[in-house]
């Protein structure tokens, strides 16, 4: 791979009437491999007015969510070699389904929209903790492993149908799995509202368990899982 | 769980149980009349009219039927949702398929019943 193709969405709505897609060759002599944001970069320097966010550049700030030839993921890592190639050339596009500010950043509010509903916070009546500290059991805390790794990178919701659809109802995936995170939390007192404010027919049970989400995400969690829990908790308050 | 089913305004932890015990009725009855075509060498039309003449049979044919109604109903519901954005075009539809569906639900009723 000494020289890389890439075709880049591009749209600036001030001055395109429609997106398009844009070429680009990235030379790499010694044929290294390297992250897909880390070429981007590089890009950047060819064509300042190529535009995307990032920041850490190792996975943990969550701005840098792209569709790669086709999947979702973050390009700081994401490998070239992993991303492989579209018909010769390394596609990328702005999450799905969400609207575009310009080029690959888009418009989060409907996902933040989202998760602000579920109430993301610990919410406590003051009567659990005793004089001090929240005192919480190895296994009550291993409850939240594999919810509060969650980086808000959207790379799940704008993978997800159901989140397409109906983003002003459905709350998505990542949201979920941040409800499910406080309802499983020992120290958050308040399971009854979180289940009143998601019984309708829209926020949860709106999954149809596609898992697209599971599939994309860069920290490897399952927001389907945390999804079938909400949806059993609803159930068994029904029954 | 059926006059649920006929109210307008859904119901999300109802219509996930309803969707899934249609699902299972269908299946069963799927797999039976599957089965009894297996284990019948030569299917004539006496054995086909001895099969629902059974009561047993009538009841499971009922039950199938009243599942496609309210399985076709709640996933109508859900597909039109998704794809359709306005809600009269929404409205116009939702009574034709239900309509639809309705009829299949009457003819099973006329044909176990009728004549
Ligand atoms: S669940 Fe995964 S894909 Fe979804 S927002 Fe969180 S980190 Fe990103
Ligand atoms: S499992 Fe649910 S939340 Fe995840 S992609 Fe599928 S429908 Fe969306
Ligand atoms: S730049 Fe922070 S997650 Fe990729």
């Amino acid at each position: 791979m000494n020289k890389i193709v890439f075709s880049i969405y591009r749209y600036n709505p001030d001055v395109d009437k429609a997106p398009r897609m844009q070429e680009y060759t990235l030379d790499n002599p010694e044929g290294r491999d390297m992250m897909v944001l880390d070429a981007m970069l590089k890009l950047k320097e060819q064509d300042p007015t190529l535009s995307f966010r990032r920041s850490c550049r190792e996975g943990v700030c969550g701005s840098d969510g792209f569709n790669i030839n086709g999947k979702n993921g973050l390009g700081c890592i994401t490998p070239l070699s992993a991303a492989g190639l579209k018909g010769g050339k390394i596609v990328i596009r702005p999450l799905p389904g969400l609207p575009v500010i310009r080029d690959l950043v888009v418009d989060m509010s409907q996902f933040y929209t989202q998760y602000e509903k579920v109430k993301p916070y610990l919410i406590n009546d003051g009567k659990l903790p005793p004089a001090g500290e929240f005192l919480q059991s190895p296994e009550e805390r291993a409850k939240l492993d594999g919810l509060y790794e969650c980086i808000l990178c959207a790379c799940c919701s704008s993978s997800c149908p159901s989140f397409w659809w109906n983003p002003d109802k459905f709350i998505g995936p990542a949201g979920l799995l941040h409800a499910y995170r406080f309802l499983a939390d020992s120290r958050d007192t308040a399971t009854e509202e979180r289940l009143n404010d998601l019984d309708d027919a829209f926020s949860v049970f709106r999954c149809h368990g596609i898992m697209n989400c599971v599939a994309v995400c860069p920290k490897g969690l399952n927001p389907t899982k945390a999804i079938g829990k909400i949806k059993s908790m609803l159930l068994n308050r029904a029954l | 769980m059926v006059l649920n089913q006929a109210s307008l305004k859904r119901d999300g932890v109802q219509d996930y149980v309803s969707l899934r015990t249609s699902a299972i009725v269908l299946s069963l009855y799927t797999l039976f009349i599957l089965g009894f075509f297996l284990v019948t060498p030569v299917v004539t039309f006496e054995i086909w009219q001895a099969l629902f003449a059974n009561i047993f049979m009538k009841v499971f044919t009922l039950l199938a039927l009243l599942s496609i109604a309210v399985h076709t109903r709640i996933g109508l519901w859900q597909v039109l949702t998704d794809y359709v954005k306005s809600a009269s075009t929404r409205a116009v539809l939702q009574f034709f398929l239900y309509a639809l569906a309705f009829g299949y639900v009457a003819v099973g009723l006329f044909v176990l019943w009728g004549a």
